[in-house]
């Protein structure tokens, strides 16, 4: 190993990303624009439900029962229809996705103290919308229930529910501390992987290999530079979910950096690796794609929770580092967990980082073919 | 004209399939996202890993716990034995949510009079916590209802709610997630394919070589784009198959409509991936550039969250990306068996804003060449 020729490569990385400033731009705009859009536009918390009513009663009653749909904020009732067929075109256009239908003899049946019964049709083609949504009608159904019946019948059971780490339920404290494994992944993806392509492509790899420099030499001056952009990045995410979007930060910012510039090491290695085998950059853009964005991104637990996947896959996903990462990153963010509950997880990034490191040296040959 | 067109067709093809590993990579590639978006990209909720600390052990609390499994929704994982038990396990992941019955739980509900119940979730992942709280909520109102009911040996009056879920009666995510990822899959292999096929020629400099034949800005565009719709096309149709097959997604509406539609969404994809190649020197700058692109693109069209649920800035965004458009279409198609007289907004948007992004591109390339 020699420092000199690590720093050479080093350098001359850095004047061949310097020489592309849409790159480098891209590279520090993407994880804010990333940040912006997940932190602002993109929430699984549901709301505003667009909602169809067809009372066919027109009672005081009736009308109440509608208003708490209003009242509880889940839903929006938009419209008002006449029939059973004018609900059709609403729901196939997916201008509401809820339709409430109230039969005739609703108001006569609760002032008879009779079951009055309600029929809630739902578009179930967004699985999640429609569950959640299907939850708040039966919500609504019993406290409209609860209201009837008046003081006579109190409920016997109260569930006392309480929300950890996360009690306001916001999906953005969810989605934010796992995004920044997402930033990293893409940006390894996208700049590390094209770095040795790009020497055999345009022949330069040739000249490289004439010069006495050392394959680990030739690797860790390929990436520094990139190790930097993604830690520059990586401090400017967490600055940005915690200053601009509130999201807690209970564990120690330290742990967090130390772990981020392993996942990081780790994963860079991996891109070059990918590189190497690649060959041509369209190959290795492709499997840079492939293993390291859409992994991290489906199978690291970020927003698809690793219980719910086919047994198969959840094995698949222990191959994975960004899923000890996503762990990592929730924990420490929403849990404020320590060393003490990670270490497996911190241990296994290692693991992953020097083994992905030392596969690389092995898989390049110094060797024009 | 249609000669040279062709012969560039026909090189393009040549380029793409001499190496075995691009060829995996355009095919393989999206048979594996559809494989892994198929079976992971499900926000059902069921089977949450519950821990249960049940203090009373009388037969109400064996009952209520009874409904919570066989609800189908809970899974009881660990019986701790004490609260700071209960709080190791929810810090670790274990389990997602504990419930915890005191002492005197039974008795209490004999005698008529009102208990509670303590119920613990892990918020981390809102969406799983709200959908399970809902669950216990609504299990545990029906077991009080039940009890009085029985107590008072009449039906207690309730309001009876007749839940019916249109197109997707079983409330599969699978049945959303995959014509979306079709979608997808369809704009990026189309994206990446266009704009790094024109931008090699200039990084390896074979770009003066093209211009130096007869061949005209038009049909260099043409013979760039081409190859690459053909192959989007037979991606789209290679995932289609495997989605219905495999995943047995229905399909309701017409293939052939289906197939048409990706024509007019395929104009924008491909003009937007020709103008991503006049910004972009090197692959590495288009690739980065295709990212930079297509993430925003898929996140602000309704793939994953509903649109409405956005800010109304985001909302209005989301107007320009072609995705959008052709989401509400496959899903259409597929889970709501719509045809055009529900889609035709869409399938004009899409020709219009294709139509536009196109001639932009294309303008914008033959300055670049020229």
């Amino acid at each position: 190993m020699n420092i000199l020729r690590i720093k050479a490569i080093a350098k001359k990385e850095f004047i061949q990303i310097s020489r592309d400033p849409l790159s480098l731009a891209m590279a520090f705009l993407m994880p804010v624009i990333l940040l912006f859009i997940y932190g602002y536009a993109i929430t699984f918390d549901i709301d505003k439900i667009r909602t169809v009513v067809f009372d066919m009663d027109k009672s005081s009653l009736s009308r109440e029962f509608v208003n708490q749909f209003h009242e509880s904020g889940y839903f929006r009732v938009n419209s008002y229809v006449e029939s059973y067929k004018a609900i059709d075109p609403y729901l196939d256009s997916g201008r509401a996705r809820v339709a409430v239908v109230i039969p005739e003899d609703f108001s006569k049946n609760i002032r008879k103290g009779y079951n009055a019964q309600v029929e809630v049709l739902i578009d179930g083609s967004d699985s999640n919308t429609a569950t959640i949504a299907q939850g708040y009608t039966l919500a609504i159904a019993e406290g409209f229930s609860q209201r009837m019946r008046g003081s006579r019948v109190t409920p016997l059971i109260e569930s006392r529910s309480r929300v950890w780490y996360n009690n306001e339920l916001k999906s953005r404290n969810f989605i934010i501390p796992g995004l920044i494994a997402i930033v990293m992944a893409v940006i390894i993806a996208l700049l590390s992987s094209l770095t040795i392509a790009r020497e055999w492509d345009r022949g330069t790899m040739e000249q490289l290999i004439s010069t006495p420099i050392k394959t680990p030499e030739l690797i860790l001056g390929k990436l520094i530079p990139y190790f930097l952009i993604g830690f520059a990045d990586t401090i400017l995410t967490i600055l940005m979910s915690t200053l601009l979007f509130n999201v807690p930060l209970r564990g120690s910012i330290m742990l967090l950096l130390g772990l981020s510039g392993i996942f990081l090491f780790g994963g860079l290695s991996f891109g070059i690796l990918m590189s190497i085998a690649g060959k041509t950059q369209l190959a290795a853009s492709q499997a840079a794609l492939l293993t390291s964005f859409l992994p991290a991104f489906l199978l690291s637990g970020f927003i698809f929770s690793i219980s719910n996947m086919p047994k198969p896959l959840q094995i698949v996903t222990y191959l994975i580092p960004a899923r000890y990462f996503v762990t990592i990153l929730k924990g420490i963010f929403l849990k404020g967990s320590t060393l003490k509950i990670l270490w497996l997880e911190a241990l296994l990034l290692t693991l992953f980082a020097v083994l992905v490191f030392i596969a690389a040296n092995r898989k390049f040959r110094k060797r024009i073919e | 004209m249609f000669e040279r067109i062709k012969n560039l067709v026909i090189k393009e093809f040549i380029y793409y399939f001499r190496e075995k590993r691009t060829v995996f990579f355009l095919f393989a590639t999206p048979l594996i996202q559809i494989i892994i978006f198929g079976y992971v990209a499900t926000m059902d909720v069921n089977n949450v890993s519950t821990a249960l600390y049940d203090l009373d052990r009388s037969s109400e609390s064996r009952e209520l716990v009874r409904r919570l499994e066989s609800s189908g929704y809970f899974t009881i994982k660990r019986a701790p034995s004490s609260p700071g038990e209960i709080r190791e396990l929810i810090d670790k992941g274990d389990v997602l949510c504990a419930i915890q019955i005191n002492r005197g739980f039974g008795k209490d509900l004999q005698r008529g009079i009102p208990t509670e119940i303590q119920v613990i979730v892990d918020g981390t992942d809102s969406n799983t916590a709200l959908i399970a709280m809902n669950y216990i909520n609504t299990i545990i109102g029906r077991y009080s209802r039940d009890t009085v009911g029985a107590m008072v040996n009449a039906d207690i009056w309730r309001l009876d709610l007749q839940n019916r879920v249109w197109y997707n009666p079983d409330l599969k995510s699978r049945n959303y997630m995959v014509p979306g990822v079709i979608a997808v899959i369809i704009m990026l292999t189309c994206l990446l394919l266009t704009s790094m096929s024109i931008v090699r020629e200039r990084e390896v400099g074979t770009m003066e070589q093209l211009m130096v034949t007869p061949i005209r800005p038009l049909e260099l565009i043409l013979g760039k784009t081409i190859p690459a719709a053909i192959i989007g096309y037979f991606d789209m149709a290679l995932v289609t198959v495997f989605g219905v097959f495999w995943f047995e997604v229905p399909i309701h509406g017409a293939v052939l409509l289906l197939v048409l539609c990706t024509g007019a969404y395929l104009l924008s994809v491909l003009g937007f991936g020709l103008l991503i190649s006049t910004v972009s020197r090197t692959q590495q700058q288009a690739m980065t550039a295709t990212f930079f692109f297509f993430q925003p693109v898929i996140l602000l069209s309704g793939f994953a969250t509903p649109i409405e649920t956005m800010p109304a800035v985001f909302q209005y965004i989301t107007y320009l990306s072609p995705l959008r458009y052709f989401l509400v279409i496959v899903r259409g198609i597929f889970l709501k068996g719509v045809g055009i007289n529900i889609l035709w907004p869409q399938i004009a948007a899409l020709l219009i804003l294709g139509t536009a992004i196109l001639t932009i591109s294309a303008l914008r390339f033959k300055k670049r060449l020229a």
